[in-house]
């Protein structure tokens, strides 16, 4: 059958479409020019005012984003392995609503569960802040690291727990030394996952943040909004690229040779 | 209590409290609060009031509604009628390719959502090389913006939404027998029909799955209208973020949250439903 070139034609476009403004972005945090509509050679110079006294708010925000991806990526991945295994290995009433409880986060849209934190804490009369925005994240990052270790427990070989059992194993050895490490790849990808979630969340965290507490996101907003620095912006939006190509990059090589070694 | 059950809840029981007090529990508040008068100081009244619900027939708020639904179906149906043919593409590869093309489609959006959006609103600039170049053509009046418009909307939530639509179709298409498309062929049938024919239903799991990782996200939108629209472009998502925290009605924020939940469900119920059936015909 002749294939034709019609798909390939729209895969061309769909892939410039998608590459377009990122690239545009990358060159203009080298453009000299303040505005993108002429090039004014090569600079370095919105990266080097990135780390100047103005934009030292700009380093705190990041730096409160990193805490936070930090704090509710390993906090969620306690949460969502324990939930993946109860998910696994039980059948009951009580799992069928743990299904249906954590899978409603991922499915709804987040600004509605920004929403509807902020009335609850408002309704408790808790002040607003990075105590606030990291209980948001751990919410919706436990429901997909639970995903993700699900998917990893899917090729789990139940016969290495009765093997260790027969052998003598106590519950808590068969735990740490044979349960824990043949999930680790799952449950660190579940964790690269929630921390990206996390520094790239706006919405939630517009809604449960605090004064003082900015995010990094936020603080990249709120001079978008106002077309305040841009090339400054673009110029730390490369960078922020680059960080989260290297968290991708590992969680990926991490699922990846994973089979590898199974099968060996 | 036997062991078995003492450890099933063991292990289910720190999730999910955590979830029962921070998303249970806050979507019924949600509700409750949606019956409170608003206090003049941003919080909650006590007592009960159908104030808030009263205040959705506000003509704005309707036009609002429809508005966000519209977009968010438009937005589906580009979605989708771009991702078809490249899912079909990507399904018909070799290994190697697929992977590389799959990975070249996923990684733009690996970065930040709020700098993707952001980039947009540069590539459309009206001192931008985009816009000067089109009027230079003369493609476009001098006096046309690219953004603050609903098109820059409708562009940019097809940018931010097509992996959500590729990535289904392409799982569903790399389970579909291509040689069913050659025997159509022999059939007499031509290319394009055999497509719509036996392709198009053959991935329709995947056609449903990414119409609602499309459509529910599409419906909660608030960052695209606010940074690429203008006022006439607003959508719920706006809304709700000008209630709650613009002019701190909360109440009022509660029910239109509410009237988006319930939007947000029926397509949720739509897939539950074809999904149950499925697997009913299918036993």
């Amino acid at each position: 059958m002749k294939a034709s070139r019609v798909p390939a034609l729209i895969l061309a476009v769909v892939l410039a479409f998608l590459y377009l403004p990122i690239l545009l972005l990358v060159i203009n945090s080298f453009n000299e020019a303040r505005y993108s509509s002429t090039w004014g050679g090569f600079t370095l110079k919105w990266y080097k005012a990135l780390g100047t006294w103005e934009n030292r708010d700009l380093w705190s925000a990041a730096t409160r984003s990193l805490f936070i991806a930090l704090a509710s990526s390993l906090s969620s991945m306690v949460l969502g392995t324990l939930s993946a295994c109860a998910l696994h290995w039980y059948r009951s009433r009580l799992q069928r609503i743990n299904h249906g409880v954590l899978y409603l986060p991922i499915v709804i849209p987040d600004l509605l569960m920004g929403i509807s934190l902020l009335l609850f804490f408002v309704a408790l009369g808790t002040s607003l802040g990075t105590g606030t925005i990291l209980i948001a994240h751990i919410t919706f990052c436990a429901s997909f690291v639970t995903v993700v270790v699900l998917g990893r427990l899917q090729g789990f070989d139940e016969n290495v727990i009765a093997a260790a059992r027969d052998l003598g194993a106590s519950n808590w050895v068969i735990v740490r030394r044979v349960i824990l490490p043949l999930l680790a790849p799952g449950i660190i990808a579940g964790g690269l996952l929630a921390f990206t979630l996390s520094v790239d969340d706006y919405v939630i965290t517009f809604f449960v943040t605090g004064p003082g507490s900015t995010t990094l996101p936020l603080k990249i907003y709120s001079m978008v909004k106002h077309s305040k620095d841009l090339p400054v912006i673009n110029a730390i939006s490369t960078l922020f690229l680059a960080l989260t190509f290297l968290v991708v990059w590992l969680s990926q090589r991490l699922t990846e040779h994973q089979p590898n070694r199974d099968s060996r | 209590m036997n062991q078995h059950r003492k450890n099933e809840i063991l292990l289910t029981a720190p999730t999910l409290l955590w979830l029962v007090v921070f998303f249970v529990i806050p979507s019924f508040a949600m509700l409750l609060i949606s019956f409170r008068p608003a206090n003049v100081y941003g919080g909650i009244e006590d007592g009960w009031t159908l104030g808030a619900w009263q205040a959705l027939g506000n003509p704005d708020y309707p036009i609002i509604l429809w508005r966000t639904v519209r977009l968010s179906l438009i937005t589906t149906v580009i979605c989708l009628a771009i991702a078809l043919p490249v899912a079909f593409l990507l399904g018909r590869l070799e290994g190697k390719w697929r992977g590389t093309l799959l990975m070249l489609v996923i990684v733009p959006f690996w970065t930040n959502f709020v700098i993707r959006v952001a980039a947009w609103r540069v590539l459309l600039h009206p001192e931008g090389m985009l816009r000067q170049g089109l009027v230079h053509l003369g493609l476009i009046h001098p006096d046309t913006l690219l953004l603050y418009n609903e098109g820059a909307v409708l562009m940019v939530m097809v940018y931010t939404h097509l992996p959500f639509a590729i990535l289904p179709l392409y799982a569903a298409a790399e389970r579909f027998d291509y040689s069913l498309l050659e025997a159509a062929r022999d059939l007499g049938a031509n290319g394009f029909r055999a497509v719509m024919r036996i392709f198009v239903p053959g991935v329709s799991q995947g056609l449903l799955t990414a119409m609602a990782l499309v459509l529910i996200p599409a419906l909660g939108s608030y960052v695209i209208p606010d940074l690429v629209g203008g006022t006439s472009d607003e959508m719920i998502g706006n809304k709700i973020a000008q209630r709650a925290l613009g002019d701190r009605n909360l109440p009022q924020a509660a029910t239109l949250s509410i009237a988006l939940l319930a939007i947000t469900l029926l397509p949720i119920l739509v897939v539950f439903l074809i999904n149950r059936r499925e697997r009913a015909e299918s036993r």
